[in-house]
């Protein structure tokens, strides 16, 4: 049944450019959780947050090295490779290792982001043993068999295929051109039917060998398992794997800003997005800038941005703005819809609540609010089921956060003056901006 | 009243749930979870968009709107920022059987959660300065998530078409000539017949227990006086349905054209018993996923479709609907997609299913029930929406035992009974080189 609501789902997140890294946020304000750090005697690592309230198991894990890594000509085969895990290994074939999985009432899902490739599973914690040697199977020795490999890439043409005259798609393979240049962040990640043709059996296994090793392996787990459990499982899971990956390196990189990119079309409204400099999350300015982002157009639906487009005028269901961290490049992106004959009425405004954040920063009682938004959000956002715990420490160990960092993380934002953000809105938003806009033409009207 | 003689249902240990009723006639359910220091509060109210007079749709899912626009105690904006300084997450939802409203907070903002939501359950102020901007809101909310959509606009008019007489034929979001005329006094008429403690159901599911629960929602909650009794919500009903409609969407945006089939069906709320149960498993291994028939067979074995799947949405206050859907791959036509789904369900109407697809199906469905209890606010809507439209915290516990009850020879009987091909919907959504060729197009 379709459900309308009245704030935009996820409405932080429907930005143009992958986000690895959600979680750089605060912490909550009671931590009920404990993290034990297990590390096994042929020195897998993975962080544990043993909880029996209910009788399932959540392995999160990631590979660093997801859609970069694909070879020049080959684009889209981490992401393809990511389809075929469950499709058999090892002596079985797509139907039995399915009807395994099925059997030991498992769910088993893998992905390739940009940085890494990520899988995870859901068990039943009593089903796990079987379960967790699919697991293995399925990464040490997928099949990646002709017959479904050939399916799962037809699967993705389709997809592709379709979205050919979307214009949302056809943007944002723009904007990732405009943004990002030759560098592999501008790449379409589920890759081109021509790459996709040429991706053989044989490139997929090398690719998974250059990724699947214990070097750049980051694991988390939450549920029914204790440690002494969990280390026997890790090395059943991950001990066959070598011991270090053999990645590309991938060079570090900034989007393109001064530039505007069109994309015409006649719709019922009009996407406009904006994207500036970003901070790198190691950057000592990171939180300045991230508690700035939030007053300016954040998660909550009391910024700057929010309350100028959509509560007193009207002009848009959604806006927001959000700091991108990859790996490899930063950036501050704002987007919006709005309707077609005010789209350039909204984009001065977005425009003028921008130049006023970096002409005059913060007040303190905005600062004040954003700091126990982000500390006492913290628990809410990241760590109320056991996906979001495991996703949740996956991402801190793969930015080496530390153990700590939960506690710690709440001292770095409680640290942060409004000098500091005044300081780094000036530096991030005087630049002129890449803006797109998707619709009809802008018409310029007075007012 | 004491917590004992108001309860429905007293809780017997900590981490039961808990099921009382407060002396206004408000319902509350409590779930506990001491997994992470976080609870979520969830009120439903009885009324959606199926329960909007004529003439006026989308003004319950307005009226969703307009609750955060401040009451006389806690002006407009005061909640946001209350919810936003603690790091609480919030939103609200319109279906066509009930509004509700959420936030996730930690426990000790609890109470404060429930004095602001109690506040705006009886003392909105809505004026013609807050009306405006947010009905453009609501417009713009209908051009990004219908107009500007090819497969929002034709879900609103397959819904349209298989609903003959029944509201649910109407767009929870509304029309938008019926929205462009919504006003306060339309509003204000939504919100006084429906908003009182005796038409809501208050869900909180996270790390608190029940009496903490309750003392609190007797403070707050406790203290509105129980409005009217409502009627019974008697909507207009379907007629006997005897034909087979086709509705098309040409669109320049599409490349790969996609088809759906839907039927009216019935809801657990109205149905003989089992039948419901037998729909849901009926679903799931005619379309469940990767070990649905309708996966094996035309994505795996013919390699015909992209993807395709069943789903039943039986948790509706009246007869809802069965779908089966699918989108061709490669050189294949739509027709034979079509077809190759059309074949699936014959199949199951013919020879049914077997004692070892009826046994995987059933552990799926109960598994997913138990993975659903790994997320608070998954399961805060689950029980919110089904005592929405009209089952019991009881009927929800037994459904694990109601699900593994159900026999092959059930399951083809609601087939048989419910999947007539002689009454559907079919939505065709197409490229637009198609108008000028293809034979569905107008």
């Amino acid at each position: 049944m379709t459900m309308f609501n009245r704030l935009p789902i996820g409405a932080a997140k429907p930005l143009l450019v992958a986000l690895v890294f959600l979680g750089l946020a605060a912490m909550p304000a009671r931590a009920a959780m404990a993290i034990q750090e297990v590390r096994t005697s042929s020195g897998i690592k993975a962080w544990l947050v043993e909880d029996y309230s209910i009788p399932i198991v959540t392995v999160r894990f990631a590979f660093r090295g997801g859609s970069t890594q694909d070879p020049s000509g080959k684009e889209g085969l981490a992401n393809l490779m990511a389809g075929l895990f469950d499709e058999g290994a090892g002596d079985l074939d797509r139907e039995a290792f399915q009807e395994r999985l099925d059997d030991a009432g498992a769910e088993m899902r893998f992905d390739a982001g940009r940085d890494a490739v990520y899988g995870s599973m859901r068990v039943l914690a009593d089903q796990k043993d079987v379960a967790f040697d699919l697991l293995r199977l399925a990464i040490e020795q997928p099949r990646f068999d002709q017959g479904p490999t050939d399916r799962v890439r037809a699967q993705i043409v389709s997809g592709i295929t379709a979205e050919a005259k979307d214009p949302e798609a056809v943007a944002k393979i723009a904007w990732g051109k405009a943004l990002y240049g030759e560098h592999p962040y501008s790449r379409q990640d589920e890759g081109t039917e021509q790459t996709l043709a040429t991706a053989k059996p044989s490139d997929l296994k090398a690719l998974r060998k250059r990724l699947f090793a214990r070097g750049n392996l980051t694991i988390a787990v939450a549920g029914a398992i204790d440690a002494g459990a969990l280390k026997r499982d890790l090395d059943r899971i991950f001990g066959g794997l070598p011991a270090e990956p053999s990645l590309v390196p991938v060079a570090e990189t900034a989007p393109k800003l001064a530039q505007e990119v069109r994309i015409p079309y006649d719709l019922p409204q009009t996407g406009l997005r904006l994207a500036y400099a970003g901070v790198s999350d190691k950057d000592p300015r990171f939180f300045a800038a991230y508690l700035m982002n939030h007053i300016l157009g954040g998660e909550a639906f009391t910024s700057r941005l929010w309350n100028e487009v959509r509560e007193k005028r009207g002009l848009a269901y959604h806006i927001g703005s959000t700091l991108v961290n990859n790996d490899h490049a930063s950036a501050l992106v704002i987007g919006t819809g709005t309707r077609p004959d005010r789209a350039a009425e909204t984009l001065s405004l977005v425009r003028t609540e921008v130049r006023r954040m970096a002409e005059e920063g913060v007040s303190e009682e905005e600062l004040e609010a954003a700091k126990k938004n982000v500390i006492g959000g913290y628990a809410v956002d990241h760590l109320n089921s056991s996906s979001a715990i495991a996703n949740t420490l996956v991402a801190i160990q793969m930015e080496d956060l530390g153990i700590d960092y939960i506690e710690r993380r709440k001292r770095l934002i409680q640290a942060v003056t409004v000098e500091d953000v005044r300081s780094v809105a000036k530096q991030l938003l005087s630049a002129d901006p890449a803006v797109m806009i998707v619709g009809a033409p802008l018409e310029r009207r007075k007012g | 009243m004491t917590f004992e003689a108001a309860a429905v249902e007293a809780p017997r240990d900590e981490s039961e749930i808990g099921n009382f009723l407060l002396s206004n006639g408000m319902e509350v359910v409590v779930i506990p979870d001491h997994r992470a220091p976080t609870v979520t509060q969830m009120v439903f109210y009885k009324a959606g968009n199926a329960d909007e007079p004529p003439g006026k749709s989308g003004i319950a899912h307005f009226l969703e709107h307009l609750m955060f626009k401040g009451t006389s105690k806690h002006p407009a904006g005061e909640f946001d920022a209350k919810v936003a300084e603690i790091g609480g997450e919030e939103n609200a939802f319109t279906s066509s059987d009930y509004t509700a409203y959420y936030q996730t907070v930690t426990p000790e903002a609890l109470g404060t959660m429930m004095e602001f939501e109690a506040d705006r359950m009886r003392h909105l102020v809505l004026t013609d300065a807050v009306i405006v901007p947010e009905r453009d809101v609501i417009l713009q909310e209908r051009r990004l998530r219908v107009e500007d959509n090819p497969e929002g606009l034709l879900e609103e008019e397959t819904q349209a078409t298989l609903y003959q007489n029944h509201p649910y034929r109407i767009p929870v979001i509304g029309w938008m000539h019926e929205m462009e005329q919504l006003n306060r006094s339309d509003a204000v008429a939504f919100y006084d017949r429906y908003y009182a403690p005796n038409n809501a159901i208050l869900v909180v599911a996270g790390d608190v227990d029940a009496g903490t629960v309750w003392r609190l929602a007797d403070k707050t909650y406790g203290a509105i006086p129980r409005g009217p009794d409502l009627p019974q919500r008697v909507r207009p009903q379907e007629p006997e349905q005897n034909t087979k409609r086709t509705v098309v969407l040409t669109d320049p945006r599409v490349t790969v054209p996609s088809f759906e089939k839907s039927w009216v069906a019935p809801c657990y709320r109205i149905t003989e018993p089992g039948e419901a149960e037998a729909l849901d498993l009926l679903a799931e291994i005619l379309g469940g996923g990767t070990r649905s028939r309708i996966n094996q067979e035309l994505v795996v074995k013919q390699g015909i479709a992209s993807w395709g799947g069943a789903y039943f949405q039986g948790r509706s206050l009246d007869p809802s609907s069965f779908t089966i859907y699918g989108s061709p791959r490669g050189e294949a036509t739509i027709e034979a997609v079509e077809d190759a789904l059309d074949a699936e369900v014959r199949k199951i109407i013919e020879t049914g299913v077997t004692d070892v697809e009826l046994e995987k199906g059933k552990n799926r469905l109960v598994r997913s029930m138990i993975f659903a209890r790994d997320s608070q606010t998954g399961m805060a809507s689950i029980y919110g929406k089904a005592l929405a439209t009209g089952s019991t915290v009881y009927d929800l516990e037994a459904w694990p035992l109601r699900v593994r009850a159900v026999t092959s020879t059930q399951v083809q009987a609601v087939a048989r009974k419910y999947l007539n091909p002689d009454r559907s919907v079919a939505g065709y959504l197409l490229p637009r080189e198609s108008a000028t060729s293809g034979d569905k197009s107008r």
